[in-house]
């Protein structure tokens, strides 16, 4: 008899690593390939997948199920606005600020809401993206109720022609993407997440272990509104314009995200990613629908809740045994690993 | 000066709709720990059935009552037996995200039904009616809604501390087990307290209807405006939502009176000034 | 042997996928009290949660007067007539003390058993009546938890644990009471870790093992090292 091996990596996630580095160089190279809709589109999937990602790094895996994130993606896109006009910075300059002014103001958020549990948590997060939206709406340099537009100057010191902005603004995009979730997962399987996997598996246990729980919950948040910061810095960088009911919509920016999620499969890193592919695809086949398209949206989110609540992932890994970001470990025989 | 004692005044009044719109959350809560996040879309939902019901039966809003608050109870009943129950267990995430979907399937069923178009309910020469007091005219429907909150709440404080309903209430918020031991079906018991949570918010959704002119996307506001009356009031207190649902509304018209873009932000800020100082409201339920 | 209220025919129980009592067959004759005996994690507890709906079983593993009840939910159960005075009391905290009698009595089953009656057997909750049922001394919530099982009238009353944490004297008090509450032409069935006092009050007596039944008798005939072999196992 052998020694068992304990390992985390697997045949799958072996190749998942591969295939993900070719599809990131495939996709790098779309301004080549692809034409100017499709690239605002596959922008689009990329940032919706980093909001997925961040929002389940926070709800499924810290427990901290918000409604509220639209607030910091609001702030992201407003603080663009205001540091390149008034602070005369350079965008991507003022989107990296935009998320340190986050997390420096989410942490007297956190000491608030944080004293409102489970649900009442995700009320209260709204509360304050509600807060955030009406104050933004009272400053009248930023336009208000009715918002602005960014000035051509600054749109220009991005590049110079029209399909060098369009490229440079997709690049950010995909390369939020794959920072977002490359740091979520290497966040996972640190000291940290792997306290954040024993508090989502069991708080009493967790805090029994010596994890300090509330501080756990703090960073996560602290990171995770930081991040989505940025990423709508990116996402009004698309735009071009904002107002505060586009920048504050809690249907664009967290109802939407926890389809995403929750079809895709909550508290796994490849939910996310299904949920994205799942999200865009229906919404290819039903947008024209509109309103339809929405409560056929609620109706497949209340469903898997109830059905399978690890999400399609969750189906697809209880069926396969797949992982392909390896955060599990696994323990394994010798002859085990003769055979792979 | 006497701006100011009316805003004051119109503030407490309109607490009354607000504590209405926070007595079936906390009642909800109350009962079986569930936080419905689709609770301002079935306010809003109340309206347009109550909207449908005046219009086609040619009938005043309140009469309107007679049918629309019997549908939502059985609507809160069906709601809880046949989905709600099931995300109810030590997991927050399936009853928040259910009534979350819930919430979104409301909101666009309402827009397919009745477009985004705001309506009002017209409850005739009563909406501009007022009756003076002292220097201050105060409008007789504000005040009737504040009499209908109060009653309301006398109402659900004699159900849950004087009759068997509001012992088996108590009893299944206490122990869900032990209940079932006494015979309460804890599926049925659960159903009746979601009927009755709806039931007022039927009443809430006709008084917020015709106070204000509403369309399908207002919900998400009222269930914060619920919520934020029930969390200052403190969780689990009947009268601590009236108490406040008034100090909501005394921040809103205040805060409006300074500036009419400050209206919300004003309510906001003083739920999150609460939150600050007295994180369990101002009037906990004091335990036994 | 009078007929058997309650029979157990092959009962297993599954907390998830952990299994703690495997295939018991237990009889209790209309009238009498059974014992049930046992070392901690034994089934004990187990056994009467199963009996009285809380743990999910097969409608044939359990038979109440004939009628197989398996399958059935407590609070169905609780309306046939089977009742159970919880371990550790359990009252209802925001209840007070007459309301959680009351709440025994809201199966809504004829018998002997009022809220007089109960205050009769033990006056002093009828002077603490509106009182909160947690300003209670252990023994006189005790006393509350079996008046709330006597409101609902039942023919076969679940004892679980009756005697634990209560003083000495409290406890002596309330096994003086007990065959007044059982006298009334009810069936018991009582779980006890003090082995004399169970077979002090009972005709019948099954000792629990890792969830089997490892010997059962009459009180009367079984004698202490068959118990203490059946209790500790046979390396005992």
């Amino acid at each position: 008899m052998s020694d068992p091996v304990v390992s985390r990596a697997t045949r799958t996630s072996r190749i998942a690593v591969v295939v993900a580095l070719l599809a990131l160089i495939v996709l790098a190279a779309a301004p080549w390939w692809a034409g100017r809709a499709d690239m605002r589109l596959m922008s689009e999937i990329f940032l919706y997948l980093s909001l997925a990602s961040l929002w389940n790094l926070m709800a499924g895996y810290a427990g901290l199920v918000s409604v509220g994130q639209q607030a910091f993606v609001g702030f992201g896109g407003y603080m663009l606005f205001a540091l390149t006009v008034f602070g005369g910075l350079h965008p991507i300059a003022a989107i990296l600020l935009a998320g340190l002014l986050a997390s420096a103001l989410s942490v007297p958020i956190a000491s608030l809401i944080f004293r409102l549990k489970g649900a009442y948590f995700a009320i209260g997060t709204w509360v304050v993206a509600e807060v955030f939206r009406l104050s933004f709406a009272q400053i009248s340099a930023l336009g208000g109720g009715s918002g602005s537009s960014l000035p051509v100057g600054i749109v220009r010191s991005l590049a110079s022609s029209r399909s060098g902005r369009e490229a440079l603004t997709y690049w950010l995009a995909l390369g939020a993407a794959a920072v977002v979730i490359l740091s979520v997962y290497l966040f996972l399987r640190s000291q940290r997440g792997l306290a954040l996997t024993a508090i989502r598996d069991s708080e009493v246990a967790a805090s029994g272990l010596g994890i300090n729980i509330w501080r756990t919950k703090l960073e996560v948040y602290v990171v995770t509104s930081a991040l989505t910061a940025i990423i709508g810095g990116l996402i009004f960088l698309q735009k071009l314009r904002i107002s505060p009911d586009a920048a504050f919509s809690i249907n664009d920016w967290t109802a939407f995200v926890i389809f995403i999620v929750v079809i895709g499969g909550i508290g796994t890193l490849e939910g996310p990613i299904i949920g994205t592919i799942i999200f865009f695809a229906l919404r290819e086949f039903l947008a024209d629908f509109g309103t339809i398209y929405l409560m056929v949206l609620g109706l497949v989110a209340i469903i898997v809740m109830l059905k399978a609540p690890k999400g399609v992932w969750g189906l697809v890994r209880d069926r396969f045994d797949l992982e392909l970001f390896p955060l599990s470990y696994r323990v394994r025989l010798d002859q085990d690993r003769k055979k792979t | 000066m006497i701006e100011w004692a009316n805003a004051v005044l119109q503030g407490i009044l309109l607490g009354g709709l607000y504590a209405l719109f926070a007595a079936g959350l906390s009642l909800i809560f109350g009962v079986m720990r569930l936080v419905n996040i689709a609770h301002g879309d079935l306010i809003v939902l109340a309206a347009y059935l109550g909207l449908s019901t005046s219009v086609t039966l040619g009938v005043h809003p309140f009469v309107a009552l007679l049918i629309v608050l019997p549908l939502m109870a059985a609507v809160g009943y069906a709601l809880q037996r046949g989905l709600l129950n099931r995300t109810l267990g030590p997991d927050i995430l399936p009853p928040l995200l259910v009534t979350f979907g819930l919430s979104v399937i409301i909101q666009n069923a309402l827009l397919e039904g009745y477009t985004a178009d705001p309506q009002k309910l017209s409850a005739g020469p009563l909406e501009t009616a007022s009756i003076p007091l002292g220097e201050l005219s105060v409008g007789v429907m504000p005040l009737l809604t504040f009499g209908i909150a109060v009653a309301v709440i006398a109402g659900l404080q004699w159900i849950f501390y004087a009759t068997g309903l509001g012992r088996g209430f108590r009893a299944v918020s206490d122990n869900q087990e032990i209940a079932q031991l006494m015979g309460l079906n804890k599926a049925h018991v659960f159903g009746l307290a979601m009927a009755l949570a709806l039931a007022v918010t039927a009443i809430a959704g006709i008084l917020l209807g015709i106070r204000t002119s509403f369309d399908p996307s207002i919900g998400g506001g009222r269930l914060i405006f619920g919520f934020e009356a029930v969390i200052i009031g403190g969780l689990g207190s009947l009268w601590g939502t009236l108490a406040g649902g008034v100090i909501l509304g005394v921040a809103q018209t205040v805060g409006a009176k300074i500036d009419p873009g400050w209206q919300l932000l004003a309510g906001h800020i003083a739920f999150l000034l609460v939150l600050a100082v007295r994180p369990n409201g101002l009037f906990p339920r004091v335990e036994h | 042997m009078p007929e058997a209220i309650l029979s157990a025919k092959g009962l297993e129980a599954y907390y998830g996928d952990f299994q703690a009592i495997y295939g018991i067959d237990l009889e209790v004759p209309e009238g009498e009290v059974i014992a049930i005996i046992g070392a901690n994690g034994a089934g004990k507890t187990t056994l009467l949660k199963s009996i009285s709906g809380l743990l999910p079983n097969e409608a044939a593993h359990v038979v109440f007067k004939g009628r197989p009840i398996g399958d059935l939910r407590a609070d169905q159960i609780a309306r046939l007539g089977i009742a159970l005075v919880p371990e550790g009391r359990q009252l209802f905290p925001s209840l007070s003390v007459e309301e959680n009698l009351m709440l025994g009595g809201e199966v809504g089953r004829d018998g002997p058993w009022s809220l007089d009656a109960v205050y009769d057997l033990f006056p002093i909750l009828r002077e603490r009546r509106h009182q909160p049922s947690t300003s209670l001394s252990g023994g006189q919530q005790q006393m509350a938890a079996i008046g709330r099982a006597l409101m609902a009238n039942p023919e076969l009353i679940l004892f679980d644990e009756i005697s634990l944490g209560l003083a000495p004297v409290v406890i002596k008090s309330i096994y003086e009471i007990l065959p007044e509450v059982v006298g009334e032409g009810m069936t018991a069935l009582i779980v006890e870790q003090d082995i004399t006092k169970a077979l002090s009050v009972s005709s019948r007596v099954y000792c629990l093992q890792e969830g089997r039944v490892s010997l059962s008798g009459r009180a009367d005939e079984v004698t202490r090292d068959q118990i203490t072999a059946a209790y500790f196992g046979a390396a005992a």
